[in-house]
């Protein structure tokens, strides 16, 4: 697609900035160091701990120490009653006169196999009859790698300096010590430990087909989106820590993750929307149920399914990403 | 409910205690990822797979490894090494 070169695409791919010039804009001011006396620091140190810490004992805060001591004993076995009074109000579980039972479960477990068509009764209740909690939650996860991202990303002039082997660091007085830099993970990557090269070699595909059966049977055995989802994540995570971050990003970059969250989210989005709509006006939606305990089978809940478990897997290696290197 | 249960359930209890009493941020850690797993075994006596194997992977797996990597971020587990 050939773009076109107007404001918005300029703004959009970020050549310019429409704020520029016409926003006030203060540079921030570099702070000054300043030298101190290390026996200066010492004895101002020590004025604090006494004057702070140890003060306690000359008469005048004694009594504050004392009640919040007492109160804060007072207000954690206050609230364990409080709780434990709660859970004793509760009705006991398995009791076929609990609040619980109503009309709904019975419609759910009655007609949840030939209106959903999946044998499994938990996700045809969360990816059919419930399937916007479900979308909720994709939601929530990415929203949070977008705070991770916020709060961990390194900008990319740090990350090929990181690249380089040279130090992020401008002034020469902030740089790490050796035992520092060392258990910093962006500068010294992989460890290429052969022990756990080998047991990954063995166990990542196992786990991450493990993870995909999850999701593709999600509608017939226990599992789903989310825990295949998780499983496939705990696996590139392990994959990641025996081989290292080049050996990811031949298949999974930023880019990767950007599209693959937005095509699943967008598509959960449009194809419950849909059926929704076709179902809240009892319009006819052309999804076919299939036959119950086949694997091509319970109309949508088959690639929702798949949709969640991508979004969950990419969270879960983005966050790890995030957390080690500050970048995918 | 069996003699089984009312083991896991005590087990539970004893981690949840210990990892606010116990010294070191990585041995909280630990009992935190035991308390996960015995959990998703009660999940599986109280008959809701699905949870039992959410609770094993999310728990258990990814939320420990998230707080290995942010103790390893904040550099609480060089002090130990130091101390050897």
């Amino acid at each position: 697609m050939k773009r076109k070169n107007n404001a918005f695409f300029r703004w959009f791919y970020g050549e310019t900035d429409t704020m520029l010039g016409k926003v006030e804009i203060r540079p921030q001011r570099e702070e000054a160091f300043k030298e101190e006396d290390p026996g200066e620091l010492l004895a101002d140190h020590q004025t604090l701990r006494e004057r702070i810490y140890e003060g306690k004992e000359d008469g005048k805060f004694w009594f504050f120490d004392r009640i919040y001591r007492v109160a804060a004993l007072f207000f954690c076995l206050a609230l364990i009653f409080i709780l434990l009074v709660n859970v004793s109000w509760l009705p006991p579980s398995g009791e076929a006169s609990n609040p619980a039972n109503n009309e709904v479960p019975v419609r759910y477990i009655e007609s949840g196999l030939q209106e959903t068509g999946a044998v499994n009764i938990v996700t045809g209740m969360i990816l059919d009859y419930r399937a916007f909690d479900t979308f909720g939650e994709s939601n929530v996860l990415f929203i949070a790698t977008v705070t991770v991202l916020i709060l961990m990303r390194l900008d990319p002039e740090k990350k090929a300096r990181v690249r380089k082997g040279i130090p992020v660091y401008k002034k020469p007085e902030d740089e790490l010590t050796v035992a520092q830099a060392q258990a910093n993970d962006r500068l010294y990557e992989p460890k290429n430990d052969v022990i756990l090269q080998r047991v990954a070699g063995f166990l990542v595909p196992v786990i991450v087909i493990f993870g995909v059966y999850v999701i593709l049977n999600g509608h017939l055995s226990p599992g789903g989106g989310f825990s295949g989802g998780a499983i496939i994540g705990a696996g590139l995570i392990l994959y990641l820590n025996a081989f290292g971050f080049e050996k990811t990003e031949r298949f999974f970059t930023e880019k990767t993750y950007k599209w693959v969250c937005f095509a699943a989210l967008t598509f959960y989005c449009l194809a419950k929307s849909y059926s929704f709509f076709t179902g809240a006006n009892h319009l006819e939606s052309g999804i076919p149920l299939g036959t119950p305990g086949a694997i091509l089978s319970s109309g949508l809940i088959l690639p929702l399914n798949i949709c969640v478990g991508l979004v969950v897997a990419c969270t879960m290696y983005a966050f790890y990403a995030l957390f080690r290197k500050g970048g995918f | 409910m069996s003699l089984f249960t009312y083991i896991l359930l005590g087990f539970l209890i004893v981690c949840a205690v210990s990892v606010t009493f116990s010294k070191k941020l990585l041995n909280s850690i630990l009992i935190f990822m035991s308390y996960s797993l015995v959990m998703s075994i009660v999940w599986m006596v109280l008959e809701s797979p699905d949870l039992a194997i959410t609770e094993a992977a999310v728990g258990a797996g990814v939320t420990s490894v998230l707080f290995f990597v942010t103790l390893k971020k904040i550099q609480a587990m060089v002090g130990d090494q130091h101390e050897k």
